[in-house]
């Protein structure tokens, strides 16, 4: 029986998952857990209620925002790992704006959404800038502001947006900049709905657009998109300011747009490893903005899974991000697939 | 142009001292954690300089870093010293390094995502790993004893590791410059297709290559821990692994100037801890922006150097034989 040719991406990046699946049992087994009572929890903790499904969509949001940060960058040629910084600096000024300037409902939000997005784009704008005309390579560059913008932001959280009696936290969102719960059994609210709106507008952009075109070719063919004209500088500019919008909005979904807290804390606990987690949602859905949708709701639902997992059977949620790890080593190579495919095919 | 470089590297040299010194910081002690802080990224640095001389890069250093940290501390305890914990780091590190480049050679796999994915693995594995074996979450200290004892000398207690480095960076030198091993592995990373001609097999000499890298930084990983720190973290090494790589660019993969990268980078590191430790400094300066010292000088420095250094012309391309 032959796949038809749409359905291959689909089924190799499901069978991707699967495999990381397998690899993260064996690690639960080598460790004394059971993987199949493990496995159980984490399905039942992800999809078992209606609110479990909706909380596993909370967790999925800012993962399909950071995962376009690393697809926009992949397609155009980069390896924008920096979606970490941009996320702690969009978390901060959506912070500053939400809980320190009154504005009136409706404007408010809007502008606590923009000031996160624009922080993530201004904070990636320095390996943009470095990239582009000093040819830094961006891999270093982005982790060096990754752990430049934790730094800062702790500083911003602690010194400028702390509430006052408690230390662990900033100012919580005012009333007028937060996003409307969508149901009083989970923490998912209607930031859920920008976030995808965000990912087809960027969609739509790359391509419907002369200068996204430009920028997936040069992605593609460099030489191609050099003898056509299209200015390098500007391909490597476009696709980190675009990716450090996403990455500042789902910093910002975080406040704004998740309670109880509505703030961020000053460990930036709430925010860490969602832009490293973006990676692997990306590769899953083939660096594309909808299929990075997708893969988000699956990552989504292992960390929302991972909960239950470590609270039943005590194996660690973080075991998560482990499997989330070989899952791109498991997609960094090509081959693996017309392997197998050719193993069966004999 | 040049004398002006070493006539500010000499004021500095003489300079420097004296200024943190009226500003409270002893240079000896400042020197001391320099010198702990440049082994770890030299030893990694090395090891990364022959396996891109090969062809190939790893951008998983930072993985190993922290995976050979945890797993060395396991081996001192088990084998009750601390050079046991060394060598299980090395080895940890060095079965990295062949499966990445396993991946690399055989997979065909894009190297930075395999290595990003390595990292990936770590950032769950190191604190899934840290529960397992100790039931503990994030943290965990381990007796003083298993500590690598330091040597004293006129410059303060240096690390024996630190020497090693240092003579690994000699030897590495040696060995790509002087041997006919060294001539294959340079060979295979610029011109894959003339050593397969020549009947050596292409795909070994880079499984040597990021086998060897992978030990170095294994090594580097298990010395955190057991020859600095004294605990365990579950985010131990903090972008070192990263800021290893900046040092192999700014070397060109040239292992002497990695170690002198690696040198310049680790007094910036122990500069910035010294910066958040001295009474009568460190209320005077925020400590985040201390903190942030050894990055921004990173970013500072990638960005000042590159595009003027030649790489090898596969590094990071698979071969396949046509």
């Amino acid at each position: 029986m032959r796949t038809p040719r749409a359905l291959r991406p689909l089924i190799e990046s499901l069978a991707t998952v699967a495999l990381g699946l397998v690899a993260g049992g064996l690690l639960i087994w080598a460790f004394g857990h059971s993987p199949v009572a493990a496995y159980r929890a984490l399905a039942v903790g992800a999809f078992g209620t209606r609110e479990d499904l909706l909380e596993t969509l909370a967790f999925a949001t800012p993962l399909m925002l950071t995962a376009l940060t690393f697809a926009v960058g992949v397609r155009g040629g980069l390896f924008n790992i920096g979606a970490e910084g941009q996320m702690y600096l969009g978390a901060v000024g959506a912070t500053f704006v939400a809980g320190m300037v009154p504005m009136p409902a409706g404007v408010h939000l809007a502008a606590a959404t923009l000031a996160g997005m624009l922080a993530g784009a201004l904070w990636a704008l320095i390996p943009a800038v470095l990239k582009a005309w000093r040819g830094a390579h961006e891999v270093i560059s982005t982790i060096m502001c990754n752990w430049i913008a934790l730094h800062l932001s702790m500083y911003l959280a602690i010194n400028f947006l702390a509430e006052p009696g408690r230390a662990e936290r900033t100012v919580p969102a005012l009333p007028t900049a937060r996003y409307p719960v969508l149901s009083e059994e989970s923490t998912l609210t209607a930031v859920v709905f920008v976030a995808v709106a965000f990912a087809l507008l960027v969609y739509a952009y790359l391509w419907g657009t002369r200068a996204g075109y430009e920028l997936r070719l040069a992605g593609e063919n460099p030489d191609a998109a050099r003898y056509a004209g299209v200015r390098p500088e500007r391909v490597v500019v476009l696709s980190f300011v675009i990716g450090g919008l996403a990455a500042g909005l789902a910093g910002a979904s975080q406040v704004i747009g998740r309670p109880p807290a509505w703030s961020l804390y000053a460990t930036l606990g709430n925010v860490t490893t969602l832009g490293f987690d973006g990676i692997g949602v990306a590769l899953v859905g083939r660096n594309h903005p909808v299929g990075g949708i997708l893969a988000a709701v699956l990552f989504g639902a292992l960390a929302k899974g991972g909960r239950l997992m470590e609270y039943e059977v005590g194996v660690l949620s973080e075991l998560v991000r482990a499997l989330n790890g070989i899952i791109v080593l498991a997609m960094a190579v090509p081959e693996l697939w017309n392997l197998v495919g050719r193993r069966l095919g004999r | 142009m040049r004398w002006v470089w070493w006539l500010v590297a000499a004021v500095a040299l003489v300079g420097v001292p004296r200024l943190l010194e009226r500003a409270g910081l002893p240079p000896v002690s400042l020197l001391e954690t320099g010198l702990l802080a440049m082994t770890p990224l030299a030893l990694a640095a090395v090891g990364e300089c022959l396996n891109e001389k090969a062809g190939l890069v790893n951008i998983g250093l930072e993985a190993i870093f922290m995976v050979s940290a945890t797993v060395g501390v396991w081996f001192a305890e088990v084998g009750r010293s601390g050079y046991a914990g060394l060598f299980g780091g090395a080895a940890v590190g060095a079965l990295l390094g062949l499966g990445l480049g396993a991946v690399s050679v055989y997979g065909r796999a894009d190297q930075i995502i395999a290595g990003m994915g390595l990292n990936v693995f770590a950032l769950g594995f190191v604190p899934f790993l840290l529960i397992s074996l100790w039931a503990f979450p994030g943290i965990h200290v381990f007796p003083n004893e298993l500590m690598v004892p330091r040597i004293s000398t006129p410059v303060g207690q240096v690390s024996p590791v630190t020497l090693a480095a240092v003579a690994l960076a000699v030897l590495a030198h040696l060995l790509l410059h002087r041997t006919v091993l060294g001539f294959r592995v340079r060979a295979v990373g610029e011109k894959p297709e003339a050593v397969d001609v020549a009947g050596l097999r292409v795909d070994r000499l880079r499984l040597l290559t990021a086998t060897v890298g992978g030990a170095l930084a294994g090594l580097g990983g298990a010395f955190l821990p057991l020859g600095w720190f004294g605990a365990l973290v579950k985010e131990i090494s903090a972008g070192r692994g990263f800021i290893a790589l900046a040092c192999v660019v700014f070397a060109g993969l040239e292992p002497l100037l990695a170690l002198g990268a690696a040198l310049l980078f680790g007094l910036a590191d122990g500069f910035a801890s010294a910066v958040a430790v001295t009474p009568g400094v460190k209320e005077r300066v925020p400590f985040y922006f201390v903190s942030m010292i050894p990055y921004a000088l990173t970013l500072a420095v990638v960005a000042a150097v590159i595009g003027r250094r030649r790489f090898p012309s596969t590094v990071g391309r698979p071969y396949a034989r046509e």
